[in-house]
C-alpha cells in the first residue's frame, strides 16, 4: 500500500450510526472493520465527515464538534471547520 | 450598532484563549514562567500554537457532561444488577487488577503533570490544551475507580491500589516511567506523555484492552474505556501538534526532541509489555495477539506517524527494530516471570488451557511451540503433582525500565541479555542496549531509581522475609498465587453454580 | 449460562477500597466522592529528584508552610469529583446559553445607554484578564499542592475561571457585534489605563507567589472575596438601575458560581486553621498581607465602576469577607 492512510474509530452505538453512514456515503474508499464495541474506519489520504451529510440522516442540526461524543481514536492531521471534520495525511 | 462582522471559528477561539494574556510589565516573563527554558527548547513565537479542536469551556462542559451522564448510568446499572457475574470467567478480573494498580495511578500522574505544564508554558494555547488534558486525566482515574469499585467488592487484589503503587516491585515499572517524565521539565514531559505515549503507543493500551473487555462481557469497563478514549483522541492530537510546534519554532530543538522520543518510546514499549501479557494470557476470550497489535498500531500506523514528521528531520525512534524482533517472545517471557513470582503479586497467574495454548501456537508460529509451550506444559504438570512452581529469590531488575532481567536476545532466544555500566564506582545492570543507553545519557538521574529488591535488601520494605514484604505491600493471602487455588476461583464457581471440575475442564 | 441470583447468596467481600476505609474509619460502603479522592496521590518512594527543583519531590508537603497531619481532610463540601463537577457545570452552561440567546434574540444590548455600554467595556470586560490569571494561579495549586482533596478542587476551579474568562469575552464580543473592538479597547484599558494599573501589578505579583497555600488565600479568598461582590453585586445593581437586565442575565453564571466557590474556599480555610494555632496565625498573616494591597488596588477601579457609590461598594465587600473569615475561625 503506497498511499498514506488515515483512520478513526467510533463507538458502536446509536449516536455514531449516522456518522458512520455519512462517512460511507462521502468516502467511497473508506474501509470499515468491526471490533467488539467499536469500528475502525481506514481511508487513503483523507477521510471527511460532512455536517450536511450527518444532518440529512438525523433530520436536525449537527455540529462537527459533536464527534467528541462518539470518537474512540484517530490517526492523521485534523482539519475542522463549521462544516466538516476531516483527517488528512498527504 | 454598526453591522456585525462575524468572526470565524479560529478568530473567535483566539479571542477566547490567546487574547486573554497580556504583556507583563511589572514582572518579567522569566519570573512568571520560570520553567520555560531550562531544557534548552527554543520557542520564538507562542502565538503560532494551533489548537485543532478549539474547544471552549462551555462546549467542553456540554460534551463532557453528556459523556459522564451516560457513563454513570451504566456504572449504576452495573452495580444494581450484579453485572460482575457477566464476565466470561474469573480469570478475566486479573486484567482489571493490573489495570487498576498499574494504569489508574498513571492517569492520576498525568493529571498532575499536565497541571504542571499548564502552568509552566508561557503560551495560552499550550496552557489551555494542557489544563484540559489535566482535568480529563483526573476523569480517567476517577471513572476507572468508580467502575472497578464494584469488582473490588467481590474479588481480591483490588483493595488497596495506591498503597501498592507506591511500594510493590512490579509496579515500580509504571511508577518510574511516569516519574521520569514528571521529574523532567515541561517540554520533556509533554513529549514523553503526549507524543511518545499518547500518540504513538496509547492505541495499544486502550484498543485491545477495551475490545477485550467487550469480548469478555465486561460492559462497565468497555464503557469507561471508550468514553475515556474520546478524550484520548484530543490528547493524541495535542501530542502531534506539540511536536510540530516545537520543531517549527527552532532547528536547535530537533536533536533534543529526537532523544526524548527515543527514550520514552523505549520506556513506554517496555511498560506496554505488561499489556501484551494481558492480551495473550489473561483474556479468556482473545481479541488479537500482542504481535498483531504491535504490527497494526506500531509497525503500520506508527510508521505513518513518523512519516508525517520526516520533513522536520524526525526519524523512527531508536531501537524500534528491537521491539519488532522481540514481538514473538516478549509476552511469553513476561508471563512466565509473573507465574514464577505469582506468590508475590496481587493478581493470579495460571497456565492456559489446551485450546488457549493452541491459539498461542497459531499466533506465534515461529516461537511458541519451540520455546514456550513445552515449559508451560511442564509447569502445568508440576502443578497437578502438587508442585506449583514459585521462584523464592528476588529478581534482579533493569536499572532503567525496572522489569526483571528476563528478556532474551531474539537472535539467540535462550540467552538472556545482560548489559552493564559503571557509574561513580557502582555497577548498574540493564535488560537491553536501549535501557543502557538511556542510563548513560542521564546517569545522575537514572542512578537514583528506587529499585524494590535493593530496597528490600536494605530493610526498607517491612522486613527480611517474603511474608514481611507482602505484609508491607498490604497483600492478603488471597491476593496472589495460583488462580486454580484462589478464593476468586472458589467464589466464582459458587456464584455461577459450577463445580471445580467443570471450571477446570 | 443463566444465573438465578435470587437463589444464590452473593455477599460482597468488602464494601470499599482500603484507603477509603482507613480514612473514614469505617468498613461501610463509601461515596463516589471519597472513592475518587482519598489516597490517590503517590506519597513515597519517588524515583528521581525533579530537574525543576533541587530540594523538593514531585509531590511535596513542604511546598507550603501550612502543616496538615492529613491533607485529605481539606475535603470539598460540594463533593465534586470530575463527573459531579462537569455535570453540574454542563447544567449551568445550558442556563447561561439560554440567557445569552435571550439577550441576543431580543437585541437587548442595542438599547443599552452608550455610557453604560462603554463602562462595561472599560471596567468589566478587562476582568477576563484577571480571570485568566486566576486560572493560572489555581492551576499552580493543582500542580504543586498536596493531596487530591484540595488539588482536584483547584483544578476544577482553574477550569471554571477559564470558562468565566470566556463568558466575559463573549459579552465583549456581543457588545461590539463580534468585531473584536470592545475586546481591544478593554485590553488597552487593562494594559494602560491608570485605574487598572494597581490591580494589574498586583495580579502579576500574585503570579510569582511561591507558596501555593498563600496563593489560595490571596486569590481565592481575598481577591475573589472582594472583586466578586464589587462587580457582580454592586456594579451589577448599578447596571440594572435603569431597567437594564441584560448584564445581570449574562453574568448569572458568575454570581451563582461565586456562591458555590465561597463554600469551598471557606471550608478549606476553616479546616486548615482549625488544625493548629500556627496554621491559623499563618493564614491570618497572609490575609493581613494581601487584604490592604488588594483593597488599595481596587480603589481606582471601584471609583470608575461605581462613582460615588465606590466607598460603599468596597465597604460592603470588605464586610462580607471579614464576616467569612471570622466564621472560618481566623483570629
Amino acid at each position: 500500500m503506497s498511499e498514506k492512510m488515515v483512520f478513526l474509530a467510533l463507538q458502536d452505538n446509536e449516536d455514531a450510526r449516522p456518522i458512520r453512514e455519512a462517512i460511507e456515503a462521502d468516502n467511497p474508499l473508506a474501509v470499515i472493520t468491526q471490533f467488539p464495541g467499536v469500528y475502525k474506519i481506514d481511508a487513503p489520504g483523507r477521510l471527511v465527515i460532512n455536517r450536511e451529510s450527518v444532518e440529512e440522516r438525523i433530520g436536525r442540526a449537527w455540529n462537527p464538534q459533536d464527534i467528541h461524543l462518539s470518537l474512540v481514536t484517530l490517526s492523521g492531521n485534523i482539519d475542522e471547520t463549521e462544516d466538516y471534520f476531516a483527517l488528512e495525511r498527504t | 450598532m454598526e453591522q456585525a462582522k462575524k468572526m470565524n471559528m479560529k478568530e473567535k477561539y483566539n479571542a477566547m484563549t490567546g487574547d486573554l494574556a497580556w504583556d507583563f510589565s511589572y514582572k518579567t516573563e522569566a519570573e512568571i514562567f520560570p520553567l520555560s527554558d531550562f531544557e534548552g527548547i527554543k520557542i520564538e513565537d507562542w502565538s503560532k500554537w494551533q489548537d485543532p479542536f478549539r474547544l471552549t469551556m462551555d462546549a467542553y462542559w456540554k460534551y463532557q457532561g453528556e459523556k459522564e451522564r451516560k457513563l454513570y448510568a451504566v456504572i449504576d446499572a452495573f452495580g444494581q444488577n450484579n453485572a460482575h457475574l457477566g464476565v466470561t470467567d474469573a480469570r478475566y478480573i486479573n486484567a482489571l487488577k493490573i489495570f487498576l494498580t498499574a494504569v489508574t495511578p498513571l492517569e492520576y500522574g498525568a493529571h498532575r503533570g499536565f497541571a504542571m505544564t499548564g502552568r509552566a508554558f508561557p503560551g495560552v494555547g499550550a496552557q489551555v490544551a494542557s489544563q484540559m488534558q489535566s482535568i480529563d486525566e483526573l476523569r480517567h482515574a476517577q471513572t476507572q475507580l468508580h467502575t472497578i469499585s464494584q469488582y473490588n467488592k467481590y474479588f481480591d487484589g483490588l483493595h488497596d491500589p495506591f498503597h501498592m503503587f507506591d511500594r510493590v516491585w512490579y509496579l515500580s515499572v509504571p511508577k518510574s516511567y511516569f516519574e521520569d517524565a514528571l521529574s523532567a521539565g515541561p517540554f520533556e514531559f509533554i513529549t514523553a506523555i503526549s507524543f511518545s505515549f499518547e500518540y504513538v503507543l496509547t492505541n495499544l493500551l486502550f484498543m485491545p484492552f477495551m475490545s477485550g473487555a467487550a469480548y469478555n462481557g465486561d460492559m462497565a469497563t468497555v464503557n469507561f474505556g471508550f468514553s475515556a478514549q474520546s478524550d484520548e483522541s484530543r490528547h493524541m492530537t495535542l501530542g502531534l501538534e506539540v511536536i510540530k510546534f516545537m520543531l517549527e519554532q527552532h532547528p536547535d530543538n530537533l536533536p533534543i526532541i529526537q532523544r526524548w522520543i527515543d527514550k520514552y518510546f523505549w520506556r513506554g514499549y517496555r511498560l506496554l509489555g505488561i499489556v501484551g501479557m494481558m492480551m495473550d494470557y489473561m483474556l479468556p476470550k482473545r481479541v488479537m495477539s500482542w504481535k498483531e497489535g504491535w504490527e497494526m498500531y506500531f509497525e503500520q500506523n506508527g510508521k505513518m506517524l513518523f512519516d508525517d514528521l520526516a520533513r522536520y528531520g524526525i526519524t523512527m525512534p531508536k531501537f524500534w527494530e528491537q521491539s519488532v524482533e522481540e514481538k514473538e517472545h516478549l509476552t511469553h517471557q513476561l508471563w512466565l516471570t509473573f507465574y514464577s513470582y505469582g506468590h508475590a503479586a496481587a493478581f493470579h497467574t495460571w497456565i492456559p488451557d489446551d485450546s488457549e495454548l493452541d491459539w498461542l501456537s497459531e499466533k506465534y508460529p515461529n516461537t511458541f511451540d519451540k520455546y514456550y509451550r513445552p515449559r508451560l506444559v511442564y509447569l502445568r504438570e508440576q502443578e497437578k503433582l502438587g508442585k506449583r512452581f514459585y521462584n523464592p529469590s528476588l529478581p534482579q531488575l533493569c536499572q532503567t525500565c525496572q522489569i526483571p532481567m528476563v528478556y532474551t536476545d531474539p537472535k539467540n532466544p535462550t540467552k538472556r541479555v545482560y548489559r552493564e555500566t559503571i557509574y561513580n564506582g557502582d555497577r548498574f545492570h540493564f535488560c537491553s542496549d536501549a535501557c543502557k543507553e538511556i542510563f548513560e545519557h542521564e546517569p545522575e538521574k537514572m542512578s537514583q531509581a528506587w529499585l524494590p529488591p535493593h530496597q528490600i535488601f536494605q530493610g526498607n520494605c517491612g522486613g527480611a522475609t517474603i511474608p514481611d514484604v507482602l505484609k508491607h505491600y498490604h497483600f492478603t493471602e488471597n491476593d496472589g498465587g495460583e488462580f486454580l487455588h484462589s478464593r476468586d476461583n472458589a467464589n466464582w464457581n459458587l456464584w455461577k453454580g459450577l463445580t471445580p471440575d467443570e471450571e477446570a475442564a | 449460562m443463566q444465573v438465578d441470583i435470587k437463589s444464590l447468596s452473593i455477599k460482597p467481600l468488602r464494601n470499599t477500597f482500603d484507603q477509603v476505609a482507613r480514612f473514614t474509619g469505617s468498613e461501610k460502603s463509601a461515596s463516589r466522592y471519597l472513592e475518587a479522592t482519598i489516597g490517590v496521590q503517590p506519597e513515597i518512594n519517588f524515583h528521581y529528584q525533579p530537574l525543576w527543583s533541587k530540594n523538593r519531590s514531585i509531590y511535596d508537603k513542604d511546598n507550603t508552610v501550612i502543616v496538615m497531619n492529613d491533607w485529605y481532610r481539606l475535603l470539598d463540601p460540594r463533593q465534586y469529583y470530575y463527573g459531579a463537577w462537569t455535570i453540574a457545570r454542563s447544567k449551568q452552561q445550558d442556563a447561561a446559553e439560554r440567557n445569552f440567546s435571550f439577550v441576543e434574540k431580543r437585541n437587548m444590548l442595542a438599547s443599552l445607554p452608550t455610557d453604560l455600554r462603554e463602562k462595561i467595556i472599560s471596567v468589566f470586560v478587562p476582568i477576563r484578564h484577571m480571570e485568566y490569571a486566576a486560572n493560572l494561579n489555581n492551576t499552580y495549586m493543582s500542580a504543586y499542592g498536596y493531596g487530591v482533596s484540595i488539588t482536584q478542587a483547584a483544578s476544577m476551579c482553574a477550569m471554571d475561571r477559564l470558562g468565566i474568562a470566556q463568558y466575559i469575552t463573549r459579552i465583549g464580543l456581543m457588545l461590539d457585534g463580534n468585531s473584536g473592538d470592545a475586546l481591544k479597547t478593554s485590553k488597552a484599558a487593562w494594559q494602560n489605563n491608570p485605574a487598572w494599573q494597581p490591580i494589574r501589578q498586583l495580579t502579576e505579583n500574585m503570579l510569582t507567589t511561591q507558596d501555593w497555600f498563600e496563593l489560595f488565600v490571596a486569590q481565592n479568598l481575598v481577591l475573589d472575596g472582594l472583586m466578586y461582590p464589587l462587580m457582580y453585586q454592586s456594579f451589577s445593581d448599578l447596571t440594572s438601575v435603569s431597567g437594564q437586565t441584560s448584564f445581570a442575565m449574562m453574568t448569572e453564571f458568575m454570581s451563582e458560581w461565586f456562591d458555590e466557590h465561597v463554600r469551598w474556599v471557606d471550608s478549606v480555610i476553616k479546616v486548615a486553621a482549625a488544625e493548629s494555632d500556627s496554621n491559623n496565625v499563618q493564614i491570618g498573616k497572609w490575609i493581613q498581607k494581601w487584604l490592604p494591597q488588594i483593597l488599595q488596588a481596587l480603589q481606582p477601579l471601584a471609583q470608575e465602576a461605581l462613582g460615588e457609590a465606590a466607598q460603599a461598594g468596597l465597604d460592603a465587600a470588605v464586610a462580607q469577607l471579614s464576616a467569612r473569615t471570622t466564621k472560618s475561625g481566623i483570629n
